[in-house]
């Protein structure tokens, strides 16, 4: 049997060996902090055109992770390439005539990439929050003031899990065209038109993006939000679930069905 | 050793596979060979653990593959060239697989000499030709140093010096006592890497002999005697004596007879005993490629495997090409040609044996024969 180590080992030479893996993390980076500063910017000169309510719930460390609604994609696609690659490429056959231990292969690949992304997501969590701050000024936070660390530490979570939950989805799909032909319209715009829907509300904000995206939020219902029946860790707590469902049957396709 | 017992795989309605048991053994190239589809790859995965038998199962060493300790080091495969990531280079692709079994990186270089890539070993495999492809999937199959290894389809796509290495890699395998097993369509490449053939159709077990057995029993000559067509009673006449003395005797469809163990001139002399007149007796050869096509066309002669002669049919029209090789082989007419009274002369020059052609429309047939050939049908 292929040692968890071994396996563990050579995921991350598949992971660090092509080139997309660097592209796709790379633009969640940047995608996040820029748009993420750009935004902060365009707020900190405009406060004054805001609505009273927007400026009552004024959330500096929440605008700083507006970059994340495009930023989350690019995660999206790494999630989604890491598995699917195996399978436009066949190598996943490869893969499970070395590994024949099916769960042993999908749970490293995606303990490897989970991780990556991960520590990919607190970094660009740590940059754009400081960097937005800084172009807050006066209207900025500390990392020191309350709940913003965990907001801050919660962006990184959010993007890790964004992209493990794309894992789940893929291996359950079997296909990268498939897989991002859902997601990447699912987080982009469904999620995001049905959560201002009047009557889809209640349902979309169950969704995985709407309700981790509350870990972000320092001030509740930030910028008028609309309120929710959950707290930041419940919220991340039900996107934790829908990753577990999508690894589960991700496991469950991969275990039952041929290569 | 591999050993598949009763090995069945369903796709829906459709039968990839049936009822499917042989033996592996190792210390020889063991051929697999069938025509596209007949499911030499669905077998090839199942014995990998990929696709899960619907019955039956296969076992490798006495494991089922998916409870092989550490089977990198066990089972070498290459199942498909092209299944690699692209953007990977070849080296690095090696180096994944190698560290599963913790294999050393340097086993990785080693294997991409013996494979000739150690040129392009940081290109990207995106780049590859087909036979590059064909040499890394090699390259991963050799990787763990296994016992048991399994190609499928190694020369495809390979230059002629390409499939002499691969041929002569094959042998090596085995004679250090491994268990090679190969597929392939190819009848010809077989007969010359295999020492064992296991030939499927449809997904069944057609054939399983050693490569000189199947050569001696496909490839016999054979006589084709006809008889008078407005004498039909000659033939019963002639099948009795000539059975008698010893022969067998297969009635084609045509009418013609198909004469095995008797030497021509024996054959002569029992007609003339007889008193039957002869419109024909030619000898023929039939090739392995011939033997092997007809084995494995259509379902219907598929129940035997022991007798690999009681299918013996002429082929249908359009099949058999001039010059493929076979000494005499005679292509048949299409249906809508006449039957009566066709005569079909061997190609010429290429059947010292014959009787001088009867005064029949030679030229005529001659056309009308190669027209069916050409005509892909």
């Amino acid at each position: 049997m292929a040692s968890v180590p071994a396996v563990l080992n050579s995921e991350w030479t598949k992971i660090r060996t092509v080139s997309s893996t660097t592209w796709t993390l790379i633009c969640a980076f940047l995608v996040t902090v820029a748009m993420g500063a750009a935004l902060s910017a365009l707020l900190n000169s405009q406060f004054d055109d805001l609505s009273a309510a927007e400026q009552a719930t004024f959330d500096p460390t929440f605008v700083s992770f507006s970059g994340m609604v495009l930023g989350q994609l690019a995660m999206v696609v790494f999630g989604v390439l890491v598995v699917g690659t195996e399978y436009s490429s066949g190598m996943i056959r490869t893969s499970l005539a070395a590994v024949p231990q099916r769960g042993s292969f999908l749970f490293s690949k995606i303990a490897v990439a989970g991780v990556l992304a991960l520590v990919v997501g607190l970094a660009t969590s740590f940059v754009t929050f400081f960097l937005s701050q800084a172009l807050l000024g006066d209207r900025g936070t500390d990392i020191g003031a309350e709940n913003v660390l965990r907001a801050v530490v919660g962006g990184g979570l959010y993007m890790g899990l964004i992209a493990v939950f794309s894992m789940g989805v893929a291996t359950m799909l079997r296909s990268s065209m498939l897989s991002l032909g859902i997601l990447m319209p699912f987080f982009f715009l469904v999620s995001q038109i049905l959560s201002a829907v009047p009557g889809a509300k209640s349902v979309a904000r169950y969704f995985p993006d709407q309700a981790g995206s509350k870990i972000l939020q320092v001030v509740p219902d930030a910028m008028n939000s609309d309120p929710a029946p959950y707290g930041p860790w419940a919220g991340l707590g039900i996107m934790a679930l829908w990753v577990v469902a999508a690894l589960i049957g991700g496991y469950l396709v991969l275990k039952k069905r041929d290569a | 050793m591999i050993e598949a017992v009763g090995l069945t795989k369903r796709y829906g309605a459709k039968t990839a596979v049936h009822n499917l048991s042989f033996q592996v053994r190792p210390g020889a190239v063991t051929g697999f060979l069938g025509p596209n589809g007949s499911g030499k790859s669905t077998t090839m995965r199942m014995m990998l653990g990929l696709d899960r038998p619907t019955s039956g199962h296969v076992t490798i060493g006495g494991h089922a593959f998916r409870s092989l300790p550490n089977a990198p080091r066990q089972v070498g495969a290459l199942l498909d060239a092209k299944a690699v990531h692209g953007g990977r280079s070849a080296r690095n692709h090696l180096l994944s697989l190698a560290q599963l079994a913790g294999i050393p990186a340097a086993r990785v270089d080693e294997v991409l000499g013996v494979v000739g890539l150690q040129d392009v070993a940081k290109k990207r495999s995106k780049g590859f030709s087909l036979g590059m492809g064909q040499r890394l999937g090699i390259a991963a199959a050799l990787l763990g140093d296994p016992q048991v290894l399994l190609f499928d389809e190694p020369v495809n796509g390979l230059d002629p010096e390409g499939i002499l290495w691969v041929r002569n890699l094959m042998k090596r395998l085995a004679s250090e006592g491994r268990t090679v097993f190969v597929s392939s369509h190819l009848m010809s490449e077989m007969a010359l890497t295999a020492d064992h053939l296991i030939v499927i159709g449809r997904g069944q077990l057609l054939s399983d002999m050693s490569v000189s057995d199947f050569i001696s029993a496909n490839s016999a000559d054979f006589a084709r005697v006809r008889v008078p067509a407005d004498r039909p009673e000659y033939r019963e006449k002639l099948t009795a004596s000539l059975t008698e003395a010893g022969g067998r005797v297969m009635p084609e469809t045509d009418g013609a007879l198909r004469v095995t163990g008797l030497p021509l001139p024996r054959i002569s002399d029992l007609a003339h005993g007889a008193d039957v007149r002869l419109w024909e007796l030619s000898p023929h050869q039939a090739s392995l490629e011939e033997a092997y096509m007809r084995m494995t066309q259509g379902a219907v002669d598929y129940r035997s495997t022991a007798d690999a002669k009681e299918g013996l049919q002429p082929p249908p029209p359009g099949y058999g090409h001039p010059g493929h090789g076979q000494q005499g082989y005679v292509p048949q007419p299409p249906p809508e040609v006449p039957q009566q009274g066709w005569y079909a002369p061997p190609p010429p020059g290429q059947n010292p044996y014959a009787a001088a052609p009867a005064p029949a429309p030679e030229p005529t047939a001659e056309r009308t024969g190669r027209t069916t050939d050409e005509d892909p049908r």
